[in-house]
């Protein structure tokens, strides 16, 4: 552990390792993201992506650069640090490396609450994302209510979540055949989870979502939830206000997995693998939540650029990379873990 | 939220005289005495008190009427069989569990209502079931004590590092600092632990069952570095055991519980009779003297 300390008495305190893991996969993840804009029916250089972007480029370029490629670059960006904090909540919250949100139910809150609006409203972008968000806030809601007794435990959670998945995978099911067969094909898109033709409509509402959910996480529970690390009755004689904390935790989380899944539908499995990931290369103890946001957002944008580019002219949904890799990942860790006793 | 810990002092001690002289617990009032207690006061003024409590869980009450006060600097032990009710007794005493109906009193003052790191600087417990998280070292587990004296903006001052390494070398892990918690010997493991506890710089400090899964000459190590605690730093310490002859020769205040009743409280000495035994535990048995302490030393009858 590594200190910063101000004459005035103000410290700092952070860990080289995690501060190195986050930087680099920043790093990586913007690498890709220059990379992404620059490929494409008309590709430019990595030089000339950088000078449009700081806005010294040429005016052709600075089209197709702000209008056209950043605003999906953006989408990737940011939902996939959404969904990398908001699982590294989770499975801190719930003590678990299975507590993550397409486990827990929440991503699948959101793909129901998306197809009521296009059932019922018909399927603008405006509608299924306001639909994701609150069905990802609604089931939110009743995941914590049944879980809840005298407070909410990891094991109950991941329990009744894997419940309401499988209620609503049934749900989303009769609810597309529902729907008028062009609304069908477009949620089905939707459901995959794909960044293809985001505008900045779609970038801004989770921008600004992060906005105020990232410091409230980072800056006003992320301590407390280190110390629920060691159990709830440690973390109160330590004075952790253990409910409220978790509450407003799951609460934020919950509302960024709704805001990310608005932008780009339920991509699969980010939430679960990039905190895994993280915190195996950063190789240190608490929740990582740094790290996994960073990890998040470089695991997407390179998912995105494969989705793209790496099968010729046929461009994939990213959710179809992020679930093969995330899948895999998930059936090794069931494997792996499973042997080592921890789930 | 981050005001604190500049003008405290480091060590709770410090501010008292540490003469290691035990209290002499006898008798004391219950409910109602500790009104307008002033924490500092005279050496036995109960800090900690329960007042008329009911405990229970959902609908199933576990005691009734409790009056319960823990001697100010006093090594108190609460012992009884199993289900008696001493370790919701010790969670209503660390707010873990809120109490159906009654006040714990901490310096006069009603601790629902205490700002929850506040407490945490005044009253630490050590619980049964905290998890080591997954490849965390000693020295960071330790580290992690120092939370209710932290901020945002003051996450790790020069008084936390030294108060950790005291911490650790008070309870003999200062040679673990780099090794993983989860390699260590139940026996080190539960030493790191209070090393925890100790580093959160509460002059009270509450554990339930701090022996439980170690093995003889464990359990004897962590009770003589609690009495050491005890005696040399002036903490006041409540535990629940289980070994009535390990709380007849540590504690200086003893409370003995049967079905969410206190049956009996006061000095060992006094307390720990055959009748008192068979009431509580309905074991028939024989009081004799500890022939290396002189406490009493419960012998149970044999088998005729």
């Amino acid at each position: 552990m590594s200190v910063i300390r101000t004459a005035g008495g103000l410290s700092v305190s952070y860990r080289p390792r995690a501060l190195f893991v986050g930087l680099g996969c920043l790093v990586l993840a913007l690498v890709a993201a220059v990379f992404a804009i620059g490929s494409g029916e008309y590709p430019m250089g990595f030089g000339d992506v950088v000078r449009t972007l700081i806005g010294q480029g040429d005016p052709a370029d600075a089209f197709i650069v702000n209008e056209l490629r950043l605003p999906r670059t953006c989408a990737a960006l940011l939902v996939g640090a959404a969904l990398g904090l908001a699982g590294a909540v989770f499975q801190a919250v719930v003590r678990n490396p299975l507590g993550s949100p397409d486990i827990l139910g929440f991503t699948n809150g959101a793909s129901a609450g998306a197809l009521v609006a296009v059932v019922v409203v018909g399927g603008s972008s405006a509608a299924l994302a306001g639909g994701a968000v609150i069905g990802a806030v609604v089931v939110g809601t009743l995941v914590y209510a049944l879980a809840w007794k005298r407070g909410v435990h990891g094991y109950r959670l991941v329990l009744v979540g894997v419940g309401a998945t499988a209620i609503l995978t049934g749900l989303n099911s009769y609810l597309i055949t529902r729907a008028r067969i062009e609304d069908a094909s477009r949620a089905v898109l939707w459901m995959t989870g794909s960044l293809d033709g985001r505008g900045w409509s779609n970038v801004l509402p989770l921008a600004l979502g992060m906005v105020v959910l990232v410091p409230l996480i980072l800056f006003g529970c992320a301590r407390g939830l280190r110390m629920m690390e060691m159990g709830d009755d440690a973390a109160n004689a330590l004075g952790v206000r253990v409910e409220r904390t978790r509450l407003t935790l799951l609460a934020a989380a919950v509302l960024l997995v709704g805001l990310a899944a608005a932008a780009a539908g339920p991509v699969a499995f980010v939430a679960l693998t990039a905190p895994q990931l993280a915190r195996r290369l950063t190789r240190t103890p608490g929740p990582n939540l740094v790290p996994a946001l960073c990890m998040g957002a470089a695991l997407l944008v390179t998912a995105d650029l494969v989705a793209q580019r790496a099968f010729g002219d046929h461009q994939l949904p990213v959710g179809v990379v992020t679930g093969v890799l995330g899948g895999g990942y998930l059936v090794w860790l069931l494997a792996t873990e499973r042997r080592a006793g921890r789930i | 939220m981050d005001t604190q810990t500049a003008t405290r002092s480091a060590n709770p001690s410090a501010s008292r005289p540490a003469t290691g002289q035990r209290t002499a617990p006898g008798p004391h009032p219950g409910a109602g005495a500790a009104d307008g207690t002033d924490g500092a006061g005279g050496a036995g003024d109960p800090r900690l008190t329960g007042q008329e409590l009911t405990l229970a869980y959902d609908e199933r009450t576990i005691a009734q009427d409790l009056h319960v006060a823990v001697p100010d600097r006093s090594f108190t032990v609460v012992v009884g069989p199993n289900a008696c009710g001493k370790s919701t007794l010790l969670r209503a005493l660390s707010r873990m569990l809120k109490p159906a109906r009654g006040t714990v009193l901490l310096d006069g003052a009603d601790i629902s209502g205490m700002h929850a790191k506040a407490l945490a600087r005044t009253l630490g417990l050590l619980p049964q079931s905290s998890i080591a998280p997954d490849g965390i070292t000693v020295s960071d587990l330790v580290a992690r004590g120092r939370y209710p004296h932290q901020g945002l903006l003051r996450q790790w001052s020069r008084d936390d590092e030294r108060v950790v390494r005291e911490s650790m070398e008070a309870t003999g892990v200062e040679e673990l600092g780099d090794r993983f918690v989860d390699e260590l010997s139940g026996g080190q493991r539960q030493r790191v632990w209070i090393a925890m506890a100790l580093a959160q710089q509460t002059p009270l400090l509450l554990l339930d069952e701090p022996t439980t899964y170690l093995d003889i000459a464990h359990q004897i190590e962590i009770l003589d570095l609690c009495a050491r605690l005890h005696e040399e730093e002036g903490r006041t310490l409540v535990a629940v055991l289980h070994d009535l002859n390990h709380a007849a020769r540590y504690a200086t205040h003893l409370i003995a519980m049967r079905d969410g009743r206190i049956v009996a409280e006061g000095a060992p000495g006094e307390v720990v009779t055959a009748e008192l035994v068979e009431e509580v535990f309905g074991m028939p048995c024989r009081v004799i003297d500890d022939p290396e302490t002189g406490t009493p030393l419960v012998v149970p009858a044999a088998r005729r």
